[in-house]
């Protein structure tokens, strides 16, 4: 192994083919193991899920443009608003960072040729893939009406697929699981020389934290669901009172998983917040430990506050009162990540290109989600917001507002590193734009719905209830987002009808200081000619002006 | 910052029961910690990316500020200290929305699919809620089928109601009205069509009501139930029992079971393979203990009505019936 620096590193072009052209044709691709193909097929499987989800929600929205039916009745109504959570979470949030960034992007991060176990990645993909076929076929078999969290005993007796969605949900788990195991053992296993945990860059903090998560929780996910198939096929009483069983089990079972699940949704993105805001002020992250440690935290205390989804359950009052007094303690990390990224900026040389203005947007919405969390964390206040709108307006905010942001972020940011190629920057500034915008308009008025007593997961509501006007607002922000998203599906799809570029050019078109850049664009197989020896922190750009603040 | 807002404001309805007024006192407190966080953090960012855009003049950081104990320190006790208070509040103020006062008037509660019935403790029943203001209610409710969710944004509370055991809550009503119950727990097909009513009375008039019967309507002139138009009241039953969420009045459209139109009179098979006719024994029958003589064709799912339609009811729905031809 070369002890070549980072800082010293030179690019060179061999005769070596980048990872696109290096073994070509489908089955090549289908039996890759090499992470960054890997992660390309999920970069187009979550933008595929994505969009899947995105139409059933404009479907929801159109429907409730107006009072009485719209566009469809109430029974496709609840299977369109269930396949539209269940696309988005279990399809494309819950994979989308660490499946489609991370795979390609971690391993060149920590200076390594692939991730641990390249097979088992491969099997995490395959195993992604049929649990997505599974889901997609409860669609052509009458599509499942539950919503996506399956509550029981509803979900114990509806005749629609709910054991074929579940087992598709149980599948999917182990991708996710796998993935995880695989991200933690590189970590600790497989980093440069010189890289030690406190110059790794936050994007992997963020992984790792994410893996913990994933490995330990999934688990649950997966025994819950079964437990449920069991129900429905064998009739064993466990949450339907009918048969002897709590329904109120299920919700235990249940969240207990899917609250830390949506940290399995929001750390990735706070990891690739850290990469986008240092990068493109040319600045060093402020608080460095504090970003890292907060990560470990949220994982850690995510696993404690499940109860808060419910509260108004039939769940003591004392049970209550200690899932609350978590879940604010699990806010303070979050806050914490939103001041050190803001202060960040201050004495930066801050440019606004697309993946910046993706960083920015995060910031703002994901506060605004943060923030409204607070309510919903207040026992008192949560009894009239449960189960209504202003719930769908927090937890929007803080998934798309935050981890799709972030994701878009991401994909702008190393596009250059995975195609070789750049996108029309004009276009995807306005697409930025655009998308933010609509996010607004579409979500806003929900949280006034929400307090004013809407209700969520409903099909109708009457002209005399007040709450239409907000509905239409709502449904207009939808196409708002729809024009910013087809604006972007049109102008990465030009970029990769273009040429690749000269592999030198693109290799580090934005200056940043993490090793994913210290090579090729697209980078060769096998990543790096030679490892680099790491002798810094991840953040090291060149200030002006000689005094030193530390 | 009080919230005395009867009429509602920007954020909330009107407060129509003795706490919500603290419950829009908490939320506006948080509310106001929401606006000076956002405000903080957005001036932070624009001011930040403003000043310090990248320029000729300003192509690198000119600081690589990592630390500063003093404002770590604060962003990190201050807003702890501002989720303690949160908690605390809120904690007590459930408290007091979960225990009902000694001595509160007990209704209970029935959720099924879709639809509410109460029954007040004289053992009358009635399908929108009747209560009297200036006195605690407590509520005592079970489903009969899978989860729903009782609540009334005007008195800002809401419970699960659960099919395996008993919940509650309670409220005051501050005066006579009319409020809007929502199922908030979903529940299938027409989840958005369990509308109900709270009917605030005065004590004098929930008394008089009381007596008189709360399905009943009372002439204005002479103070007495008015004697129902059968047919108009079969066409008010066939929505507030719930039958219209199965049984449509268009000729030939199935939903969940057989549409009412032309029923009356009509013969056809059972799944027994029994034939029947439906006169006026059938539909009764047919209500009473529903999987006696189910129509070929159609699901077991129709729920009991024994005991919860009485002779007049009965007989008004039948009447409603054959006028659907």
């Amino acid at each position: 192994m070369s002890d070549t620096q980072a800082k010293d590193y030179h690019l060179h072009l061999t005769d070596e083919p980048d990872y696109i052209d290096a073994k070509p044709g489908i089955g090549a691709w289908l039996s890759t193991v090499d992470h960054k193909r890997l992660g390309i097929m999920y970069l187009f499987a979550v933008f595929a899920t994505f969009g899947l989800g995105g139409l059933m929600a404009l479907l929801v929205r159109l429907e409730l443009f107006s009072p009485g039916a719209t566009i469809m009745g109430p029974d496709t109504y609840n299977r369109v608003f269930t396949l539209h959570g269940l696309a988005m979470v279990f399809l494309f949030i819950i994979p989308g960072i660490p499946a489609a960034l991370g795979n390609f992007v971690l391993p060149l991060m920590v200076g390594a040729k692939d991730v641990a176990f390249p097979r088992l990645n491969r099997a995490s993909f395959h195993v992604y893939l049929v649990g997505t076929a599974m889901a997609l076929y409860t669609l052509v078999s009458g599509g499942v009406d539950t919503g996506w969290t399956f509550y029981t005993p509803y979900s114990s007796q509806s005749d629609t697929p709910v054991v074929m969605m579940t087992l598709s949900a149980f599948v999917l788990g182990f991708s996710s699981i796998f993935t995880g195991l695989n991200f933690i053992v590189t970590i600790h296993k497989m980093r440069a020389p010189g890289l030690t945990w406190d110059r790794l860059p936050l994007f992997i903090w963020a992984l790792y934290a994410t893996s913990i998560i994933q490995v330990m929780a999934t688990p649950v996910l997966g025994i819950t669901l079964l437990l449920l198939a069991m129900e429905k096929v064998m009739g064993v009483g466990i949450f339907d009172p009918a048969l002897g069983g709590d329904p109120v089990l299920f919700q235990h079972f249940f969240w207990f998983y899917s609250h830390p699940a949506v940290y399995i949704m929001i750390l990735p993105g706070m990891g690739v917040m850290s990469e986008l805001v240092t990068t493109f002020s040319r600045k060093k992250i402020f608080g460095y430990r504090a970003v890292a440690f907060s990560s470990l935290a949220i994982a850690i205390i995510s696993f404690l506050v499940w109860g808060h989804h419910m509260f108004v359950s039939g769940q003591s009052a004392y049970a209550g009162m200690v899932f609350s007094f978590l879940t604010f303690l699990v806010a303070i990390p979050s806050a914490i990540k939103v001041f050190n990224w803001a202060t960040t900026l201050y004495k930066g040389s801050i440019i606004l290109n697309t993946p910046m203005l993706w960083a920015l947007s995060f910031l703002i919405l994901f506060t605004i989600g943060g923030l409204t969390g607070l309510f919903l964390g207040t026992l008192g206040v949560d009894v009239h917001l449960h189960d209504t709108y202003f719930v769908v307006a927090h937890f929007h905010y803080v998934m798309m507002g935050g981890t799709a942001m972030a994701f878009f972020g991401g994909v702008h940011y190393w596009w250059p590193k995975m195609f070789g190629r750049m996108y029309n920057e004009k276009l995807a500034q306005l697409s930025a734009i655009l998308v933010f915008i609509g996010f607004n308009v579409t979500f806003l008025p929900q949280f006034v719905m929400g307090s004013r007593g809407m209700p969520r997961r409903y099909y109708d509501y009457t002209p005399e209830s007040g709450y239409e006007i907000f509905h239409k607002i709502s449904t207009v922000g939808s196409w708002i987002l729809l024009a910013g998203m087809l604006i972007m599906l049109f102008y990465l799809l030009q970029s990769l009808r273009q040429p690749k570029n000269q592999r030198l050019e693109l290799a580090n078109p934005w200056e940043a200081r993490s090793l994913e850049w210290l090579t090729v664009s697209p980078p060769i197989e096998h990543n790096f000619h030679e490892i680099p020896t790491v002798v810094e922190g991840p953040y090291e750009f060149p200030i002006n002006g000689q005094k030193s603040e530390h | 910052m009080t919230s005395t807002n009867e009429a509602g404001s920007f954020w909330m309805p009107p407060q129509a029961s003795t706490v919500a007024q603290e419950v829009d006192s908490l939320f506006d407190f948080i509310m106001d910690l929401n606006y000076i966080f956002f405000f903080l953090i957005l001036a932070m960012v624009v001011v930040f990316v403003v000043r310090y855009r990248r320029t000729q003049q300003n192509q690198l950081a000119t600081s690589d500020l990592a630390h500063n104990t003093f404002l770590e320190a604060s962003w990190t006790f201050g807003p702890l200290a501002l989720c303690l208070v949160m908690f605390v509040w809120g904690f007590k103020l459930f408290t007091t929305l979960a225990v009902a006062p000694e001595g509160a008037m007990v209704v209970n509660v029935e959720a099924q699919k879709w639809r509410w019935s109460f029954q007040y403790e004289d053992g009358q029943t009635s399908d929108e809620l009747y209560v009297p203001a200036g006195i605690p209610v407590k509520l005592v409710m079970r489903s009969k089928d899978v989860l729903h969710s009782f609540f009334v944004p005007d008195f800002r509370v809401k419970a699960d109601v659960i099919p395996n055991r008993y919940t509650t809550l309670w409220f005051e009503a501050i005066k006579p009205g009319v409020h809007t119950i929502y199922c908030t727990e979903y529940c299938g097909k027409d989840h958005s069509q369990m509308y109900n009513k709270v009917h605030v009375l005065s004590e004098d008039e929930f008394k008089k009501k009381k007596e008189v019967g709360f399905d009943a309507e009372i002439d204005p002139v002479t103070g007495k139930p008015k004697a129902k138009d059968p047919v108009v009241y079969g066409k008010e039953l066939y929505e507030k029992k719930g039958c219209k969420a199965c049984h449509s009045l268009e000729a030939g459209e199935k939903l969940v079971g057989p549409s009412f139109h032309g029923l009356f009179g009509r013969t056809g098979k059972t799944v027994a393979g029994e034939t029947y006719t439906a006169n006026e024994e059938y539909i009764r029958e047919s209500v009473m203990t529903p999987l006696a003589k189910v129509v070929e064709g159609f699901p077991p799912s129709m729920p009991a009505f024994q005991g919860q339609i009485n002779d007049e009811q009965m007989n008004a729905l039948i009447a409603f019936i054959k006028t659907l031809k």
